[in-house]
């Protein structure tokens, strides 16, 4: 038997977290959403974990202070120290309160890049890439729930049909892949 | 579904469904350019084109074509510097501090409050890079490895510590504004019919397809860069203020000048949105978008910073005479009373009484008179800029130092043609780019649309 996709689309958010919740409940698993905004609180009924982003993005920001504690130390006391209005440029820590201001732009500069960057490579968004929405609409005002007969071994194709006309639905389309 | 107090006023005016907001925004982008944009187009354009001419004739010929003389080596060029880039902080707190705070309002204003953020932290970022003279060796700031001897920047430096908070800002602001504008830009993308526009926007769009773990993603990376942005656009507008801070120079030497500095930006920057939405709002028609409760809540804002400006002007005077240091108190005598004491007044009246208006609930909610006092804020605080500057340093210590400065008509040419490159930069966003995070927006209708909250109260 050829899997089938099903693209179930509906015409308001609220419709579809109500058909989220109704289909999961049956043992239906939802492979994937297309909305034009985020839906808050489909991320736990559909089984969308929770992105570790943020801690990626401390790490960057912590690569970045210490880079900058380095560089500080490279450039002004170990390589080419230099007398400048008196300041101690013999030693960073004594140095360090006028390196504070560079360390902190640095670890912006390194938290927030790292993380944008890591965000486009995790997503697949990136300059060129072609768009995966399977309906023009789902950026507009429609969203569309992805259903995959693969995923669902227990069920038969027209019992998941069965169930997804159960719900309010606005447009189904249905693909052999 | 949250729903908010039905006491707080609506966001959003009108009956609007989310396929509306998307006509109202994108919509103007499909048709045909207006009469009015192109025109303003045209005058933008032809200064921003004089602007360049003068910078032009400033690298080919040096520093020597502004006005600077040995007593004044800083002036208009520093001031339009810090002008700039106060006017930036604006889009940032829009974005990042309301977003923490979890103002709903900013969604409407965001958009193209970063814009100007972006746009005029290029504008700053000029100034500094072309009084280096020969600005073709402006990669001298960064610590590169190099021949000459092993010479690296110098990192006790303020204006180094520029170097690295300007271009933080400035890229940090460039990408938290992309990245919000990919899931709209995949909105335009699948509304083009034209294939090359199609293609212009599915390039910029970056294959966005609003998949629901892309928007977790989004969601997160949003609060997170909010987050540090917020720090960081305090720290930028310091150090900026460190510039004159760290430096031993009576009027310039004082410990208030970070929050003081901050508050002003965001201040100036405030009123530059203003000025830019209230034209905006209008030739586009946004009404329903940005309207009346924004102004207003926008103007509190102004107030807030406006007084707390107004109090750091007090306390500088206050400091001065109470510091016992003669040479400090002689540098605010000058100021209000010597030769430069009109600057000193305007910017007195501009910045603090003038946002005192706003106290009254029928001036902050009147958009004609938010546009003048928009304007007469930012003449205000331009002027509060070369106040701070030349007044400290005309007079030296000895009266033999003593000078003036006057602008030449390089300075002049320069700070027009800057307003004009802004201008033709914030009008070819207007044409091209979504101008309010349409599908932010979309998050907030059901709870701040106003038929909806109609709707929730009858039940």
């Amino acid at each position: 038997m050829a899997n089938k996709v099903f693209h179930v689309m509906y015409d308001d958010d609220q419709k579809l977290m109500d058909a989220a919740r109704a289909l999961v409940s049956k043992g239906i698993r939802v492979k994937d959403v297309f909305s034009p905004f985020p839906v808050h609180g489909l991320d736990p009924v559909i089984g969308v974990k929770r992105t570790r982003l943020a801690i990626a993005s401390f790490m960057y920001a912590t690569t970045g202070t210490l880079l900058a504690i380095f560089g500080t130390w490279y450039f002004m006391i170990h390589d080419w120290p230099m007398n400048i209005g008196g300041k101690p440029s013999f030693s960073w820590i004594e140095n360090a309160p006028a390196f504070v201001p560079v360390m902190f732009e640095f670890s912006v500069f390194c938290g927030a890049h790292g993380m944008a960057l890591t965000y486009f490579l995790r997503n697949g968004t990136l300059p060129g890439m072609p768009a995966s929405n399977p309906d023009p609409r789902t950026t507009d005002d429609k969203f569309v729930m992805e259903i995959v007969t693969e995923q669902n071994g227990g069920m038969s194709a027209a019992e998941i049909e069965n169930l997804i006309k159960g719900t309010d639905v606005y447009e189904l389309s249905i693909k052999e892949y | 579904m949250l729903k908010e107090a039905s006491i707080r006023q609506p966001l959003i005016l009108g009956h609007k469904t989310y396929h509306d907001i998307t006509n109202d925004i994108v919509g103007p982008i499909e048709g045909p350019a207006p009469r009015q944009w192109k025109i303003a187009l045209s005058i933008a354009a032809v200064i921003a084109l004089y602007g360049i001419g003068c910078i032009s004739y400033l690298v080919a010929t040096g520093i020597g074509a502004w006005g600077l003389n040995k007593t004044v080596g800083w002036a208009w060029d520093i001031t339009n510097f810090v002008w700039w880039v106060g006017i930036g902080h604006a889009g940032t707190l829009i974005s990042a501090v309301l977003l923490l705070f979890r103002q709903r309002w900013r969604m409407a204003i965001n958009r193209s409050a970063e814009a100007m953020t972006i746009f005029a932290v290029m504008m700053a970022a000029v100034f500094p890079v072309f009084h280096m003279g020969r600005v073709w060796q402006a990669y001298w700031t960064l610590p590169l490895p190099n021949q000459f001897g092993s010479l690296w920047p110098n990192f006790n430096s303020a204006l180094m510590w520029d170097v690295f908070a300007i271009s933080t800002y400035f890229s940090v602001s460039l990408v938290f504004w992309y990245i919000g504008l990919i899931p709209d830009f995949a909105t335009i993308r699948d509304r083009m019919v034209k294939p090359g526009m199609k293609r212009f926007y599915s390039i910029l769009s970056f294959g966005w397809s609003g998949r629901a773990k892309n928007w977790t993603r989004f969601e997160e990376v949003s609060l997170v860069l909010a987050g540090i942005a917020t720090p960081l656009v305090f720290s930028v507008h310091s150090i900026v203020s460190m510039d004159f801070a760290t430096s031993v120079v009576p009027g310039w030497h004082t410990t208030i000048f970070p929050p003081y500095f901050v508050s002003g930006a965001i201040f100036s920057g405030f009123a530059m949105v203003l000025t830019l939405l209230l034209i905006m709002r209008k030739t586009m028609r946004l009404e329903a978008y940005i309207h009346v409760r924004h102004v207003e809540y926008m103007n509190i804002v102004i107030i807030v910073t406006g007084s707390i400006v107004g109090v750091a002007y007090l306390t500088e005077l206050f400091i001065s005479w109470y510091s016992g240091v003669e040479y400090e108190a002689y540098a605010f005598i000058n100021r209000f009373s010597g030769p430069y004491s009109w600057s000193y007044w305007m910017m007195m009246t501009c910045n603090v009484i003038s946002p005192q208006l706003f106290w009254f609930k029928k001036i902050r909610t009147n958009l004609a008179a938010t546009f003048v006092l928009s304007i007469v804020v930012n003449i205000g605080m331009w002027f509060e800029r070369f106040v701070i500057i030349v007044t400290s340093i005309h007079r030296d210590y000895v009266p033999g130092a003593w000078g003036e400065f006057h602008p030449s008509g390089i300075d002049v040419g320069m700070f027009v043609g800057t307003i004009g490159i802004f201008f033709t930069l914030f009008l070819l966003f207007a044409r091209y780019f979504p101008v309010l995070a349409l599908n932010e927006l979309k998050t907030i209708l059901k709870m701040s649309g106003e038929s909806y909250k109609k709707e929730a109260e009858k039940h």
